[in-house]
């Protein structure tokens, strides 16, 4: 080799020079080492196991990943933008379906931030607030339920998903009852609630909690010492606290580093420091530990609920100041939920002020003193922040929500990269992004 | 405001010198705020045919302005710590921080943007402030704030003393930039690329400031003031419903 860098050779095809040495020896041993198994592979925007219109974007070796990115933006809506073209209580409807599974966070947090901007937030009535709550703890549950059942199901448990959408159901149930929806309700309004529970909501919801107290234990006895899920969950999709912090991740993510940072405690809103619950943590920093957390949620969850339906006084459930409270007293039709014709009757037939004033709060909206808030309650996914800002119109100058999904999401590379796979379904579930509320 | 005009009609002591100051005076929430909007008429007729008798009304819209010392509660605690830091570093207070607003039980600090960062930094490592977590940015465009047209604005929370402010930083049409935060805060990698998406504000620094919700070769920013929302007409019960944005406002 000293010789020559491109020894000749004959051969009966004629000379053949072999080049080694210099640099070429350097250039072909990273060619071998660069195995053809190094790959970027696209999971999604259509894929079973990425909750939605989630595209992961993976680079590959063998079945380690080494990289990992996401691309989202594919269920963006423009919800923040048409917010802008509606009246403020209209905005409800909007913000409903951001995180189409949290619909009464949102409207809540919409509603606590318009509330803050109209000064009104010691006006409003007890009912109403107990209600939100109520409502709130409920849809934490079904919201864990669904987290559950999919995270199962995307591991091959087939057995979760079907015991967490049955219990999904039983929830959806309740709320078909008092709102007349399923999903996308618009039930909280700025000032109060679309309209008092129907009877017999009371005693549904203390059937629902007895019978959530009989089946929560099954999720315990069924999966949280399997040692099947135990060995897909235990240490994957790690993210320690300065990991957490960094990335602004809250919530369950948070919990898990053993933080107990939870807004309802830290910084009470709808009288949640009255109430009497614990916030879970976990000390592993995976996805088995956000697993447990979300368990004990439920269970503690079903502990405000009860505490809830105990304090439920009759009283009105809309601020009494009739320049913001809705004017139509709705009622269930055979065509669902519009306004009572009680009310039409009055205001056609009797009433030309009440006309005059259902017409224009209806169509016009109030208005709203020029400013700006912050508003945050804490979903099942973390901090849900609105920002709310007002030109002193009757629509939203600006509203943006701060989406935990979109901010806990950023994590996936952090959580992934380094691990396989089939470790990245595990990871990204244990966040459970959900991307009506990512890309809004 | 209605104190004073009870104290005025009780006493039956009417000195128009003393009743008409400023802060007697309805609808303001005190100067110098930005001028967001101008309110011309009432009841939404805008458009011609105006019956009302309002038409000539014109009004100025203000967000509210700068608040003087004290800001009460924990407020002032923060703000001296945060100007005592920056004076520490060798940064005037008064340059970093425009001004201070308090309003609705909510502290802003409007910072010039060449020290956001600085400040930024300062809020998140000095153990007396220590805002560990950002909870993103929110862009909002103001089209007649002139000169200061395209608004940051920052929540940052401190889990340590359980505490929330707000930052705003605002820069001109013209010359769109901020400085990222992605340094001090990395969670702001995504918020910076989603403000930058719809408003078009650039953060300088950012490792990768791209498009995050709208198609890459996506042309304009969508939730500036001057984008259309869009939408066409739809028939509903043999009546045309016009588009959201062709809609009588009435703000």
């Amino acid at each position: 080799m000293s010789t020559s860098h491109a020894s000749p050779r004959e051969t009966t095809e004629g000379t053949v020079y072999t080049v080694t040495g210099g640099d070429w020896d350097e250039v072909v041993q990273s060619a071998a080492r660069a195995d053809d198994e190094r790959i970027v592979v696209n999971m999604g925007p259509q894929h079973p196991s990425t909750h939605g219109v989630l595209r992961l974007i993976l680079e590959i070796d063998g079945e380690t990943v080494t990289e990992a990115r996401c691309g989202i933006g594919y269920l963006h809506t423009g919800i923040e933008k048409n917010l802008e073209y509606r009246t403020w209580t209209q905005g409800t409807t909007f913000v409903t379906r951001m995180d189409y599974l949290t619909p009464f966070f949102n409207e809540t947090a919409y509603c606590l931030g318009v509330e803050k901007l109209l000064g009104i937030e010691d006006q409003i009535p007890d009912r109403a607030t107990i209600i939100r709550v109520l409502l709130m703890e409920l849809n934490r549950l079904s919201s864990h339920l669904v987290c559950v059942a999919t995270g199962g199901m995307e591991l091959g448990a087939t057995t979760v998903m079907i015991y967490g959408f049955r219990d999904r159901e039983l929830i959806l149930d309740v709320f078909e009852l008092i709102t007349g929806l399923r999903m996308n309700h618009a039930f909280v309004r700025p000032g109060g609630l679309a309209q008092d529970l129907p009877p017999g909501a009371v005693d549904q919801m203390r059937e629902l909690v007895k019978k959530m107290k009989k089946n929560l234990p099954e999720y315990d006895k069924l999966f949280t010492g399997n040692p099947i899920f135990k060995a897909r969950m235990q240490d994957v999709g790690y993210l320690d606290l300065a990991g957490c912090m960094a990335l602004g991740a809250t919530g369950p993510v948070l919990r898990s580093t053993g933080l107990p940072h939870d807004l309802r405690k830290t910084q009470p809103y709808c009288g949640y420091e009255t109430y009497d619950f614990d916030v879970p943590t976990a000390e592993t920093c995976d996805s088995y530990g956000r697993f447990l957390i979300r368990l004990e949620e439920m269970r503690q969850s079903l502990r405000i609920v009860e505490q809830c339906l105990d304090r439920l006084e009759p009283g009105p459930v809309m601020v009494a100041d009739k320049k913001i409270a809705w004017p139509a007293q709705l009622a269930l039709g055979p065509d669902g939920l519009g306004n009572s014709l009680d009310h039409i009757k009055k205001i056609m037939g009797t009433s030309m002020e009440a006309l005059i004033h259902h017409f224009k709060l209806v169509t016009e909206g109030f208005r709203v003193p020029p400013g700006q808030a912050y508003a945050a309650v804490e979903s099942p996914k973390g901090e849900l922040g609105v920002h709310v800002v007002s030109d002193g119109g009757t629509r939203p100058f600006r509203v943006h929500f701060r989406d935990p999904s979109f901010t806990n999401l950023q994590a996936m590379a952090a959580m992934c990269e380094g691990g396989q796979v089939a470790d990245v379904i595990v990871a990204v579930a244990s966040i459970d992004p959900v991307m009506g509320g990512v890309d809004r | 405001m209605s104190d004073a005009n009870n104290t005025a009609g009780d006493s039956g002591d009417v000195n128009p010198e003393k009743d008409l100051s400023t802060q007697n005076l309805p609808g303001q929430r005190g100067q110098g705020g930005e001028e967001i909007r101008v309110q011309r008429g009432m009841f939404g007729a805008n458009n011609g045919g105006d019956t009302s008798g309002y038409g000539g009304l014109v009004r100025s819209v203000r967000l509210p302005g700068p608040a003087t010392r004290p800001y009460g509660g924990w407020f002032d605690e923060v703000a001296d710590e945060l100007e005592g830091a920056l004076e520490e570093q060798g940064l005037l207070p008064d340059n970093a921080i425009e001004k201070t607003v308090v309003d609705r039980d909510e502290l802003t600090f409007h910072i010039e943007r060449e020290h956001l960062v600085r400040v930024a930094r300062t809020l998140r490592d000095d153990p007396a402030l220590r805002f560990e977590l950002c909870t993103g940015v929110s862009g909002v465009h103001y089209p007649h704030d002139k000169g200061r047209e395209l608004h940051a604005v920052y929540h940052l929370r401190s889990i340590t003393h359980n505490r929330l402010i707000r930052l705003e930083v605002s820069a001109p049409d013209s010359d769109p930039h901020i400085p990222s935060l992605f340094s001090v805060y990395p969670t702001n990698d995504w918020h910076e690329r989603e403000t930058y998406d719809f408003f078009g504000i650039v953060f300088d620094g950012h490792p990768a400031l791209t498009r995050i919700m709208m198609p890459d070769d996506w042309q304009g920013f969508p939730q500036r003031k001057d984008y259309p929302l869009g939408g066409i007409p739809v028939e509903y019960k043999g009546a045309q419903i016009p588009a959201p944005d062709q809609r009588r406002s009435y703000s």
